[in-house]
């Protein structure tokens, strides 16, 4: 870990046009005050990588109707009416992706794979431009490996050391996201001095820093 | 009396097996849990990370359900990252997975994420789910405004083809089999005709029972 940073030397590591990954599930476990210091940053043409669109005032949700985001990457964007309009607007590129491939691909990424091979989308419009590879005769499409420029991640209990567990259903893509992006930042949920060494969910040198108040020393 | 969405639910709570993992999807799928007898122990999978998940509650939790309403955990259940949930949901570790869907067809493919040109939500985890699950139950209205749901081939974009096994509406049971689409089960508001008038699938007919469990 690199250490504890304030919300000015986070909003300078913030560039147009980045690719961010935001941890979550219909913004259970997104790290909302991160996603706040982005819409005030006014960064844009951003790419986000999230389960899903959030909603209009809650989660990346708030990104999109900011019109910072260029790109959406998630696997759903129903709850958020406001995708579905600047869609059709064509001033959001919107790519649909399957959970479990979305969580797959990141998870690829930070692991160093060039990609995965999965059976879901095959006979689907999934399909659609991607190599199709048949073995032991089952089909699977090849999805390649995604990763961020910078991750946010949420619903963490942070160990002082940067050692982190997730509380209840924030885990979600919170722990994958953190292994596959340049920059790895974090707004804990709570801190604690230290975590059972058993208990670690994401070990410290996955993250970058955790975000403090401006009153923390 | 049963409205249209508890006759369904009920009737696929027969499905689920003692020690079953089962993932229940949004809407009519998700009363499916109020029809489990005490007797019968089945662990419900939610796809954002629950093993064990239990009923919605009003109290102050960080805990939600996969349509991201506030939920509890049962005892002895675990949370999971969605790298372990999709090991679960794709990898033959979930013996049923009841979803709705916008259309099925006699073939036992599903059509439930999008409407091109008019609504795009999105696939969420459904297409993994009716890809790994061991099987695969659809539960939906038998028609939309008097068009057949059950259809002879899906129309929209598809979420998976050949996966559903069984299909449960207000009006029949049918399974999906290499040869056709077997009409199993009639609700007893409904003859034999009548079902078959209000579906666009071609239905086989061997024996056909009162629809259980209502």
């Amino acid at each position: 870990m690199k250490g504890f940073i304030k919300k000015d030397k986070f909003v300078s590591l913030l560039k147009d046009g980045m690719v961010v990954s935001v941890g979550g599930f219909l913004t259970n476990g997104t790290p909302e005050k991160l996603i706040d210091l982005v819409v005030e940053s006014n960064v844009k043409d951003l790419t986000v990588i999230c389960n899903d669109g959030g909603f209009e005032d809650k989660g990346v949700g708030k990104l999109i109707v900011n019109n910072q985001v260029k790109k959406l990457i998630a696997s759903h964007v129903g709850t958020n009416p406001y995708v579905g309009k600047l869609m059709q607007e064509g001033k959001l590129e919107v790519e649909l992706v399957p959970q479990g491939t979305l969580a797959e691909r990141i998870r690829a990424f930070g692991a160093g794979l060039g990609g995965i091979l999965t059976p879901t989308g095959i006979d689907t419009i999934v399909e659609i431009g991607k190599q199709i590879i048949e073995l032991k005769g089952n089909k699977y499409l090849l999805e390649l490996a995604l990763g961020a420029d910078m991750a946010l991640i949420g619903g963490a209990v942070a160990a002082d050391n940067g050692n982190l567990k997730y509380s209840q259903t924030m885990r979600n893509f919170n722990p994958v996201m953190a292994t596959a992006a340049e920059i790895v930042v974090v707004e804990p949920f709570a801190r604690v001095n230290e975590i059972d060494p058993e208990d670690v969910i994401t070990p410290f040198p996955f993250v970058d820093y955790i975000l403090v108040g401006d009153d923390d020393e | 009396m049963m409205n249209d969405k508890e006759i369904i639910a009920s009737r696929i709570a027969l499905e689920l097996n003692d020690g079953d993992l089962v993932n229940l999807g949004i809407g009519i799928p998700t009363l499916v849990a109020d029809y489990v007898p005490d007797n019968k122990h089945v662990t419900f999978q939610a796809e954002n990370g629950i093993i064990g998940l239990g009923p919605l509650t009003d109290e102050d939790t960080n805990i939600v359900n996969a349509g991201g309403i506030k939920a509890t955990i049962q005892k002895g259940g675990a949370f999971i990252d969605s790298i372990t949930s999709f090991t679960f949901i794709r990898g033959g570790h979930i013996d049923v997975t009841v979803l709705g869907a916008l259309e099925v067809d006699q073939e036992g493919s599903i059509a439930s994420w999008i409407i091109p040109g008019k609504k795009v939500p999105g696939m969420g985890g459904a297409m993994d789910l009716v890809t790994g699950a061991k099987k695969v139950i659809i539960a939906l209205k038998h028609t939309n405004n008097g068009q057949s749901k059950i259809l002879k081939k899906c129309t929209l974009p598809l979420t998976a083809a050949h996966q559903a096994n069984l299909i449960v509406t207000e009006m029949a049971v049918m399974k999906v089999e290499e040869d056709g689409l077997y009409l199993l089960e009639v609700h007893p508001d409904y003859t034999v005709d009548e079902v078959i008038k209000a579906t666009d699938a071609d239905l086989k007919i061997k024996n056909v029972e009162r629809m259980k469990g209502i």
